[in-house]
């Protein structure tokens, strides 16, 4: 099962409904052909960089999406056919997201092997100074 | 022969002067051109070799991943044309120059950067 995730752009001139029924219809595709939509993200009305099909402006939408690589092409299918969306990209998020989770590991634990570290000498440190005034220093 | 000897180096340094006075405008316009370029990339000899040492952006800060989305961080590494500034200029590493080409290409596929803009 890979991570996809899918933007596409609506026209601008699109009524809120008709965007929610689009979304709706394409999430269901989603779940029939066995895939899962993790997250729906509206990103709002934006300028675009550069004119598509004579719209200067339009509607981001980001879905994440769970699934083969066959569902994708046919979510892909869709929204070519799709009259009010303009563009698309599909991306996939799977192995990016393997290597950023294994990186943060290696950060993490390297942090936690210097906390330890950190933490057993301030320990050491506050025992000798408890101890030393009054007799021998704590056993460590 | 005398007198053809002595105007003959006459002739040469005026005509010398005035080849240096022609060109002049090229040859120093050219010359301020050359080692800029050459200090910044740290090839040629009798510059520094790596004038400032430029760090990586994303080594730095730790920024693990460039996504194509954050439009904030990818302008920056575009010029005001929408081309992609070499690494040369911008001091980013390998590996995060390959990944922020690859965003800054996906992020011109949706139209969140532009291809070309009035260059």
């Amino acid at each position: 099962m890979r991570t996809y995730e899918v933007m596409f752009i609506v026209r601008p001139d699109m009524a809120d409904e008709d965007l929610d029924r689009l979304i709706s219809t394409l999430e269901g595709n989603i779940t029939t052909a066995g895939g899962t939509v993790k997250n729906i993200e509206r990103m709002g009305k934006r300028r675009l960089a550069y004119t598509v099909r004579k719209f200067n402006d339009g509607i981001y939408v980001l879905f994440t999406v769970d699934g083969e690589g066959k569902l994708i092409a046919e979510v892909e299918r869709r929204l070519r056919v799709a009259e009010p969306v303009i563009k698309f990209i599909t991306v996939r998020t799977d192995e990016e997201q393997k290597r950023l989770d294994k990186v943060k590991k290696i950060r993490e634990s390297r942090q936690r092997g210097r906390g330890a570290q950190a933490a057993a000498a301030a320990q050491q440190q506050a025992e000798a100074q408890a101890a030393g005034p009054e007799t021998a220093p704590a056993a460590v | 022969m005398a007198d053809e000897t002595t105007q003959q180096p006459q002739q040469a340094s005026s005509e010398g002067q005035q080849r240096q006075a022609g060109p002049g405008g090229p040859r120093g316009g050219g010359r301020p051109g050359g080692p800029r370029p050459a200090g910044a990339g740290g090839r040629e000899g009798g510059r520094k070799y790596f004038r400032r040492k430029k760090v990586c952006k994303f080594c730095v800060e730790k920024i693990d991943s460039i996504n194509y989305k954050d439009v904030r961080l990818l302008s920056g590494f575009v010029a005001e044309s929408g081309k992609i500034v070499p690494r040369r200029l911008t001091g980013v590493c390998t590996p995060h120059q390959r990944r922020l080409t690859e965003a800054i290409k996906q992020a011109r596929n949706i139209a969140l950067l532009p291809f070309t803009g009035r260059s």
